[in-house]
């Protein structure tokens, strides 16, 4: 990935919404929830939005860790250990009850599960794919606009 | 460095390269580095044309700026009309081309104009002797296809499907920090182009000859001369009328330290001392039959290169050569300004994953050079230049074995002098703690292809009679959209990419993604104008599927 700031943040934002969305909608039936699945859905799409908002701040770390490489790249591996410290944080503003709107808890069986794969789908889609949607992003650092 | 002129003085001199055109024995006839002068043609008198109805140029045409359509004519040069044409047809050409066709542009709209039969044919040819055949890797990124806009399936993803291996997967996916960046070889490249070739139809739209120049016509657009191969027309010259014309004809030549040219011209020897982008398999060859002394000039992935071979053959037939590698700029550890701009060196050698810092092709580099001008662009290409060359974990054992034993030795500083000394080359070298005397029994110059643009015929003219400028590193000055500054005609418009364009607002220019970066730029300006449509979403997609399916555009 060669990211500029601005791209980071478009990325992040279009492809939770787009991507991130999608991959909740398909796996939410299939979560071990013993809550009915609209409740399900609901927290799961509130923690969606909380990786995305709480996100651009994360983008901004990266960004600034980014700027010790010579290369000014974010290597891909990078961009999916990631997934470790971010999804900590959320599942520790879980736990403190931080995330606004979240009812009942919501167990790390379906967290862990749904996290992961929305994780996984976006970063292998901006691994590759994306290039075939649109062809300039990768040029632009990730902007989309 | 610019090569003793062999035509008389105050003739134009029509070589580039810096060695004599007599001497021409090193470079095949066929594939050569440059657009090289007219085999065996006398040298062009500077004013004096042919004259009207001849086929060729004539006085008025040599001299005026602006043509028009009658002036032509007159001289008897037979017009065709192709509204985009390319002149170059090496990787420039292709990708620009194949950006447009992409895009929907009929191949009957499009006329490449070039020397060379195929688009990988020169840089096969430069990679294979400066010791990169097909089998060996290139120094470029897995998703820089110039086969393939999109950059996917990468190469990495490509080799390990072909070769039922994730090993390519497994080092894109951690390099390059636990393992070295992925790079593909050379031949897998060459064959990605041949299949994009013809799915594109590029053979239809090659004309082969030699482009004499390019000059603004009046009422718009431009005219192309091209002098077409011997026999295959009845005048000597023929004239493309264009709307769009693009510029992309790489680097004039070889280009040799002045050192090594003075000898080479003084003592009529191009056998001892040699530049790594000629055939020099003979120094190999001698090599395997007994000692061998070789100094190498140069800190890049040329000498890299050149490096490995001497030393993988030291490996596999058990020899002796003995290697002296004389850096200009020796580069101990890493080096920058501040932390933030620090590049890591070692033993002579400043190491960089590509020929540039990564996010020229798309990130923070690229974004900061598009918005700087003048002075303050010029400081910005210094600060990541430098002759650097990749970190290969095998390269660095080879080198420290070397190193240990002895036969691989390194000097900093430069040469003054050479003589020959009872057949082997004894130079003077100038390091920080004195003079030394080395001698060798080749000299292998990997310091690099000609740069100035006004050693190409074409662009001197362009320089000279067309407006067209210079932008802080003396090449070609491009917009961002890659058009050439102050070589608009009526609606007509000039582009050009590649090597002759480093210095604009775009770092990465002499590289398969640059000169994809550009192409992209141009057919996105070319939609701006109505002349293709613009490659969205849908278009892209579309596309692709055809690609993957090898059904043409």
């Amino acid at each position: 990935m060669l990211p500029t700031l601005a791209g980071r943040i478009q990325t992040r934002l279009v492809l939770l919404a787009l991507v991130g969305g999608l991959v909740t909608l398909l796996i939410g039936p299939l979560l071990p929830a013993t809550a009915p699945l609209s409740v399900v859905y609901r927290n799961m799409f509130l923690v969606l939005a909380a990786v995305a908002v709480i996100g651009i701040g994360w983008e901004c770390v990266y960004h600034f860790l980014m700027q010790w490489r010579w290369e000014k790249d974010w290597p891909q591996l990078f961009g999916f250990l990631t997934c470790v410290p971010e999804g900590l944080l959320i599942w520790y503003l879980l736990r403190a009850g931080a995330i606004p709107g979240i009812e009942g808890t919501v167990a790390a069986s379906v967290f862990v599960p749904d996290f992961l794969a929305v994780w996984v789908a976006v970063w292998l889609l901006a691994s590759g794919p994306m290039r075939v949607v649109n062809i300039r992003w990768r040029f632009f650092g990730g902007r989309l606009v | 460095m610019t090569d003793k002129p062999t035509a008389a003085a105050g003739q134009v001199p029509e070589g580039r390269r810096s060695q004599p055109a007599a001497g021409d024995v090193t470079l095949p006839a066929q594939a050569v580095p440059a657009a090289p002068a007219e085999p065996r043609a006398a040298p062009e008198p500077r004013a004096s044309g042919a004259a009207p109805g001849s086929g060729d140029l004539t006085d008025e045409l040599l001299r005026s700026d602006q043509w028009t359509d009658a002036m032509v004519q007159a001289a008897g040069i037979p017009i065709t009309d192709a509204p985009f044409v390319s002149i170059g047809g090496g990787i420039g050409s292709f990708v620009t081309v194949d950006y447009l066709r992409i895009a929907g542009v009929a191949p009957n709209r499009i006329a490449v104009l070039s020397n060379i039969g195929y688009p990988w044919q020169t840089y096969e040819y430069l990679t294979r002797v400066s010791q990169i055949p097909r089998s060996e890797r290139i120094r470029s990124d897995s998703a820089s296809r110039p086969d393939n806009i999109w950059g996917f399936p990468s190469y990495a993803l490509a080799e390990a499907v072909s070769e039922r291996t994730f090993a390519p997967l497994w080092q894109v996916l951690v390099e390059p920090i636990w393992a070295d960046f992925y790079t593909p070889k050379a031949g897998r490249v060459f064959a990605g182009l041949e299949r994009e070739s013809k799915r594109i139809g590029y053979p239809q739209m090659l004309v082969k000859g030699q482009v004499r120049m390019v000059r603004k016509r009046a009422g718009g657009g431009y005219f192309v001369i091209l002098t077409p191969m011997a026999g295959s027309a009845p005048t000597k010259r023929v004239a493309y009328r264009a709307e769009f014309v693009h510029l992309a004809v790489g680097y004039p030549g070889l280009k040799f330290l002045p050192e090594l040219q003075d000898f080479r011209t003084r003592h009529q020897d191009y056998h001892h001392i040699v530049n790594a982008y000629e055939d020099h398999e003979h120094i190999y060859e001698t090599a395997r039959t007994k000692h061998l002394v070789v100094m190498l000039r140069g800190g890049g992935v040329v000498a890299s290169r050149v490096l490995q071979r001497l030393m993988d053959d030291r490996a596999a037939y058990g020899l002796s050569t003995d290697i002296v590698h004389v850096f200009r700029t020796y580069v101990a550890g890493s080096h920058g300004p501040n932390a933030w701009n620090r590049r890591k060196g070692g033993n002579g050698f400043a190491y960089q994953g590509f020929n540039y810092p990564k996010s020229v092709w798309g990130g923070q580099l690229k974004a900061k050079m598009r918005k700087l001008e003048g002075e303050e662009r010029a400081k910005a290409y210094k600060l990541m230049g430098g002759t650097n060359t990749p970190w290969r974990r095998r390269w660095q054992a080879q080198l420290k074995e070397g190193r240990e034993a002895g036969w691989y030795r390194t000097m900093s500083g430069t040469v003054d002098q050479m003589r020959l000394d009872h057949g082997q080359i004894v130079s003077m070298v100038t390091t920080p703690s004195g003079t030394a005397e080395v001698a060798a029994d080749f000299v292998i110059d990997c310091t690099g292809l000609e740069a100035d643009i006004s050693e190409h015929r074409v662009l001197a003219d362009l320089l000279g009679h067309s407006g067209v400028g210079r932008n802080p590193l003396g090449r070609l000055d491009v917009e961002r959209t890659f058009e050439l500054r102050g070589s608009g005609s009526g609606q007509g418009v000039m582009y050009a990419s590649g090597a002759t364009t480093l210095g604009g607002y775009f770092p990465g220019v002499d590289t398969f993604l640059g000169l994809q970066v550009a192409a992209q730029e141009i057919a996105d300006d070319l939609a701006r104008r109505g002349f293709c449509p613009r490659i969205g979403t849908y278009r892209s997609i579309q596309q692709w599927f055809r690609w993957a399916r090898n059904k043409q555009p």
